[in-house]
């Protein structure tokens, strides 16, 4: 490991406290420039079009164009669709006809920026509907002032607003410079959810027509005045440092400007690197491809997934590691004896290979420092990069692009970090583009955990359920030792499984390596869950009990009992036939409850098939019916990958998987099997979308195999065609 | 210099022969919708017409494509309304959206070669094109919607 240790990363707890990823408590006032002052004019037109600043979200001009800003990141998820059609309902304007600008970084402006925890819709719905709602009262107050009706005579509609009695209509456009000067009312009538014309409603995406045609920009495709192109030799264990290159070969390439050695930050460390500067991405590729370097990777080079393995599960039998949640004394219980199950798992590393590889742009001019990139965290980045590079904040301007794929991973500060250091240092604004090899051997990974259960089962139910969990922490990019357990321990097991077992304990063994991990969509859902759920199943099976009743048995929520049914009813599980297998499962992640029933037989080759896929999804409150469909079933395919094709793994601190020969993805032809997406509906708050559909896919699908074969599985990933 | 038709545009390159065709388009052409995904041949995000045919840009050296006709995403039609296209827009296919332009340009060929294909002819042509958000599902209707609508000779 280098010796530069003490640098200044920001630790994914400062961050949780100043970038509210849960959403922020923003009062409203913040949103509204200008309290009874001029109009603010943010882009005064040369043909007398002026721009005026309604609100942070909301920009009207003088035509009468509506431009919607979208705080957070769209990669792939919905952000772009779902934040304008919040907006648009209450500011009562066309979706189609809206301009959809993404917003830079600024976490005054906007609260917490950083797309992670399935947080844009939960975390920020509450504020649009509000700040939507005021603008449109605003506009209707400028407009009665100006008729000299009482506003409660107006109503608007489609961008314009009405007066009943007099038929007189004025446009958005004609009434904005006077409404952007009045008083924000306090209080707005908000509408009721029944009256909605456009939440709730499966829109058409408005980034769909940019995404087949081409001209959707994602960061690899942003260009700049004056851009060089650049690609970077990392050091392939991860962090460490350069002891000596030699670029001659590297300075032949046609293309190839300039070699430089640069140093980027990596959590609460620096990597070291060798960046090749040229003309064109291919030039700067092959130019790297001719380098030698000379690395110092001490520290590194003894990690193997073998050895991983082995020692998070020598500490599980012999270690109660640190207790996060306990519920009555399931240890007495255990010790009592009786029925008692004790059963690891283990679950993989995964590397988050978004489609588009990561890429950054930076332009650093000494007091301003500018940067195009999938970003997913603009506001986070701005503070980073601000501090990192020594410029004020106020002139560190992140600007986010369409993302090719995030999961997680473009939350991350290093590629930014790496881009502005090497504009720094050939002073030019310059393109990084890992290559997909970079992208896979580099990390971060989810990390790979064990998890031990145990339990007693006795009359046909749970008398004690204890988990003890052992991998390494997203928490501790400080790399702090670990006195406190993850607090995600228990992330994905439903809440009221421990009142109603009333013996329950989730511990944490803390297992560190220097290998940097990061949150892959969903997190620690993605394991617990096929661990937790798997157990369940376990159980269920000891106490005689059909699976799905004995989670009735425990859940008894009322919303979790609608949705059990809902399940039973639209699986079929009560009419399952023989040589069928059904598996179900239910998790919970960021306020949303997933449940979901794989069906699987054996085909005429003799091998394991999955037939069908039902998923019950509630999230409460929602926006768009089809974007939750579509993230339920691309999560059921992600979670197929990873519980079933691809894993990460090391030996003598490589990375084994270089590209995607290695890291198998799932194809078409291996979805032929419908998946089938249900919405609860209820007036419950908001839950997150994007991740939720991952966690309950693994565990169903082996529970459904058990069903089928009486073969329990407990590692992942598992082959199907070995089944 | 290289001489490339690209979308019934004729061009004239300075370009290292050796150059992938993807580069030369991204870089050079400025026609950023094909995509960079993996550069070995392995996920289809390149994928673009050579002559009429779906090859891998990534991997095509550029002078190989000299004097030949080239269709990128942004060519396969006048006013983004090609079946497909159409058909990828009303089942909303893409989420994040960085593999459709290769997606498309594989199942264009698929169509024309196979007004109405299966599923199992679908895989077989669609099998070389990865989707890390997993729309497969929407992908293989988006397909024989189009297929569909081609028959009925309203596809646009």
């Amino acid at each position: 490991m280098s010796q530069q240790n003490e640098a200044t990363t920001t630790s994914r707890r400062n961050f949780l406290k100043t970038a509210g990823i849960a959403g922020s408590g923003l009062c409203l006032a913040l949103y509204f420039p200008s309290l009874a002052k001029a109009a603010k004019i943010v882009n005064a037109d040369e043909g007398g079009v002026d721009d005026v600043e309604m609100n942070a979200w909301v920009h009207i001009n003088t035509s009468g164009k509506v431009t919607i800003f979208c705080h957070r990141a769209e990669m792939g998820q919905g952000a772009y669709q779902a934040v304008p059609q919040i907006v648009a309902e209450e500011l009562e304007v066309d979706l189609d006809k809206v301009n959809i600008v993404f917003a830079q970084g600024n976490r005054k402006k906007y609260g917490g920026q950083v797309t992670g925890g399935s947080s844009t819709v939960r975390g920020s719905y509450k504020n649009l509907l509000k700040l939507g709602a005021t603008a449109r009262e605003m506009l209707i107050a400028a407009a009665a002032a100006r008729w000299g009706v009482p506003a409660a005579e107006c109503f608007a509609a489609s961008a314009q607003v009405h007066h009943r009695p007099g038929g007189k209509t004025l446009h958005y456009g004609e009434l904005v410079v006077s409404a952007s000067k009045m008083e924000a009312p306090k209080e707005v009538k908000q509408k009721a959810r029944a009256d909605y014309k456009l939440i709730g409603k499966p829109l058409k995406r408005q980034d769909t027509v940019l995404k087949t045609n081409g001209t959707a920009i994602f960061g690899i495709d942003k260009k700049i005045p004056g851009m060089k192109y650049a690609a970077v030799e990392r050091n392939p264990r991860l962090r460490g440092t350069v002891k000596s290159y030699d670029d001659s070969a590297t300075m032949r390439v046609p293309g190839v400007t300039k070699v430089i050695k640069v140093k980027m930050a990596v959590f609460n460390t620096y990597r070291e690197g060798v960046a090749v500067i040229a003309n064109s991405t291919w030039a700067a590729m092959q130019g790297k491809k001719a380098l030698k370097v000379e690395w110092d990777d001490s520290g590194f080079e003894h990690i193997s997934t073998e050895d991983i393995y082995k020692r998070q599960q020598e500490d599980l039998a012999t270690k109660e590691g640190l207790l996060l949640k306990k519920v009555g004394d399931p240890d007495a219980v255990i010790k009592k004896g009786g029925k008692v199950l004790d059963v690891v798992y283990q679950t993989p590393y995964q590397s988050h290979s978004c489609m588009e590889p990561l890429n950054c742009i930076a332009h650093y001019q000494g007091d301003k420092l500018e940067v195009w990139g999938p970003i997913q965290g603009p506001d986070w980045v701005q503070d980073f990069l601000s501090k990192e590079m020594g410029v004020a904040k106020e002139n560190v301007f992140i600007n986010m692009t369409f993302l090719g794929g995030g999961f997680g991973r473009k939350a991350f500060l290093d590629y930014p970090h790496e881009a502005c250091v090497i504009s720094k240092e050939i002073g030019a604004p310059v393109q990084v583009v890992w290559s997909r090899e970079d992208d896979m051997t580099q990390g971060p990974y989810r990390p790979g955990v064990s998890y031990r259960c145990e339990a007693v089962v006795a009359n046909g139910g749970i008398e004690a359920f204890k988990v003890r969990m052992s991998g390494q922490n997203t928490d501790h990019w400080d790399a702090e030792k670990s006195t406190k357990a993850n607090g995600s321990t228990s992330e994905g097991f439903l809440k009221p499984y421990f009142e109603a077992i009333g013996n329950v304990s989730f511990s944490d063994v803390p297992f560190e390596t220097p290998i940097p991990i990061m949150w892959w969509r969903s997190v620690y859902a993605s394991t617990n869950g096929f661990a937790y759920e798997s157990f369940i199943d376990e159980i269920a099976l000891a106490a005689g009990k059909d699976p799905l009743e004995l989670r009735r048995q425990y859940l008894k929520e009322d919303r979790i009992r609608k949705q059990i049914d809902k399940l039973v009813e639209v699986s079929g599980w009560k009419n399952r036939k023989k040589n069928e297998g059904y598996g179900v499962a239910m998790t919970e992640c960021f306020n949303s409850t997933v449940g979901q029933v794989v069906k699987v037989s054996r085909g005429a080759n003799g091998k394991v098939k999955i037939d069908h896929v039902w998923a019950v999804m509630d999230c409460g409150w929602y926006v768009n019916p089809d974007t939750i469909r579509a993230q339920v079933e691309g999560s059921i395919v992600m979670a197929l990958g990873a519980a079933t094709i691809h894993e990460i793994t090391f030996k003598d601190g490589l990375v084994e998987q270089k590209n995607f020969y290695a890291y198998k993805m799932p194809r078409i032809s291996d979805i032929p099997f419908e998946i089938e997406v249900h919405i609860m509906d209820n007036d419950a708050a908001a839950g997150g979308v994007g991740e939720p559909g991952l966690p309950p896919f693994a565990p169903a699908l082996t529970n459904a195999i058990f069903d089928l074969t009486g073969s329990r599985i407990r590692k992942l990933p598992f082959d199907m065609n070995t089944i | 210099m290289i001489s490339l038709n690209v979308n019934g545009e004729s061009h004239s390159i300075d370009a290292d022969p050796e150059m992938p065709l993807l580069w030369a388009l991204r870089d050079i052409l400025n026609l950023t919708g094909t995509k960079y995904g993996c550069g070995v041949a392995q996920c289809g995000a390149c994928v673009v017409h050579l002559d009429g045919e779906a090859v891998r840009s990534c991997v095509t050296k550029v002078s190989r494509a000299g004097g030949r006709k080239v269709i990128t995403i942004e060519g396969l039609s006048a006013n983004n309304d090609h079946p497909l296209q159409k058909a990828w827009q009303e089942i909303d296919v893409p989420q994040c959206g960085y593999c459709h332009s290769g997606q498309i340009m594989s199942a264009a060929v698929l169509l024309r070669e196979n007004p109405n294909p299966t599923d199992a002819d679908i895989d077989a042509a669609m099998s070389g094109n990865i989707c890390r958000c997993g729309t497969y599902p929407r992908i293989r209707k988006a397909i024989h919607l189009a297929a569909a609508w081609q028959a009925k000779g309203n596809g646009r």
